[in-house]
């Protein structure tokens, strides 16, 4: 516990606690949760309806495989949430993308 | 301290191009206890992590911890202590469609659990395995760089590596040793299984090799998880299983019965003589956890476990329980 740990960890909290202050309606406008079972909606394409199964498979098999599903998150950080799962879980490029559409759908 | 810096920029003065592509906020924010041989400890923990997306193919990525310990003191009273450090910071270049370039400080891609399970709003038990800090080289991280991705992807099966160089660091906030490993696995997407096989040597000091390998397999809508690893270095080895099930069959995953979830979890160390340079218990040791978690809506989940552990120089049981949150949010508003 040396007191040096100390300066990065403060620094690192000031900042996400200046970008947090900064953001006050940051949870206003949260997408619908992405559950372990999403239910597809009242209509849709066939087209969009298997990119929905495809992006849920893809989401079962690599993100799901460690970590509980996250109930809902805002629209706006879908794209950083895929691009940092691109490298935690070593996603192929076809695997981003598709876990991108099914995120924005 | 440039690297901070470096990311206190990045954070505050980075252009959006998507609205998708906003900075976040994750983590988990918990109040773990401990009662081992009848001493109960304290833990309030703060485990922030941020990412960053610079342009259309770099990340900035990093994890901090924040913890303040009680401790009975011995006399009736708790002593305290605290840490706080940056776990990981890196900067990820996405160069081509199977390869990640990675720099800077990163954790070990040694076996599953440092890298995937290590989070407070991950872990299913409190506590770590026993044979945690085989391969980890004393600090879990490098410092360096790692490259990393998806070397085939086919619907029936798919294969990834990491690989990695780490330098030797004295630094106070990013210490590591001069090493290098990877880690290699093959997924089968049918089958939800996965097996991999890691490695990585010291070459500071005693030269040491370390070697993993782990299976995973998640039957597909069985709502049943089983996780192992095994670990080998020259002083030590050990392995540990773990499953968890959490039930469909009352009303689904979101009803008061599906969010329970019990799990056991089966280690065992082996010395192979009695160097120490590795964490490992310094005898050979046996550790039965039993878990139940408690899956609450809002991402928050209640964790309890008890664990029994044998060793030569006396059996202990140990009680566990905590409430962990997990925060998954924008850094700011960004733009639409």
């Amino acid at each position: 516990m040396k007191a040096r740990h100390w300066i990065p960890g403060l620094m690192m909290m000031a900042a996400m606690g200046v970008a947090a202050l900064s953001a006050p309606q940051a949870h206003t406008q949260a997408a619908p949760p992405r559950g372990a079972q999403v239910k597809v909606k009242a209509y849709q394409s066939p087209k969009r309806a298997q990119s929905e199964d495809e992006g849920q498979k893809i989401f079962d098999q690599n993100c799901s495989r460690c970590h509980a599903t996250p109930e809902g998150f805002s629209s706006r950080i879908s794209g950083t949430i895929v691009r940092h799962m691109r490298v935690r879980a070593n996603l192929s490029a076809h695997d981003e993308q598709v876990l991108l559409q099914y995120f924005n759908q | 301290m440039t690297m901070v810096l470096a990311f206190g920029l990045a954070i505050c003065g980075t252009p959006m191009v998507f609205s998708q592509d906003t900075p976040l906020l994750s983590g988990g924010v918990a109040f773990l206890t401990n009662t081992t041989k009848g001493n109960t400890s304290y833990q309030p923990i703060i485990e922030p992590l941020t990412a960053v997306p610079l342009g259309k193919n770099f990340l900035f990525e990093s994890r901090a911890l924040l913890v303040e310990s009680f401790n009975p003191d011995g006399r009736g009273g708790y002593d305290h202590s605290h840490f706080i450090g940056l776990t990981y910071m890196q900067g990820d270049y996405v160069a081509n469609p199977h390869l990640t370039v990675v720099g800077g400080s990163f954790i070990l891609p040694f076996g599953t659990y440092n890298e995937r399970l290590s989070p407070v709003w991950i872990n299913n038990f409190l506590n770590a395995p026993l044979d945690v800090q085989l391969g980890l080289l004393g600090t879990g991280t490098g410092v360096g760089g790692e490259l990393r991705g998806s070397a085939i992807r086919t619907p029936k099966y798919s294969i990834d590596y990491t690989t990695w160089f780490s330098a030797r660091s004295g630094n106070a906030y990013f210490n590591s040793e001069r090493s290098f490993g990877g880690r290699s696995s093959l997924y089968l997407p049918p089958q939800r299984l996965e097996m991999g096989l890691s490695y990585d040597r010291s070459l500071q000091g005693t030269q040491e090799n370390f070697y993993g390998a782990h299976v995973w397999w998640e039957p597909e809508d069985e709502g049943f998880r089983l996780r192992s690893e095994y670990a080998r270095g020259h002083h030590a080895q050990g392995y540990w299983i773990e499953a968890d099930y959490r039930s469909s069959a009352f009303g689904g995953l979101d009803s008061w019965v599906g969010r329970f979830e019990p799990l056991f979890r089966i280690n065992q160390t082996f010395r192979r003589d009695t160097v120490v340079s590795d964490g490992v218990p310094l005898v050979n040791t046996q550790q039965a956890d039993f878990g139940l978690d408690y899956n609450l809506p809002h991402n928050t989940r209640i964790l309890t476990s008890y664990s029994r552990q044998f060793a030569s120089t006396g059996d202990v049981n140990i009680w566990e329980t905590g409430i962990v949150y997990r925060f998954l949010f924008p850094a700011w508003k960004g733009r639409r």
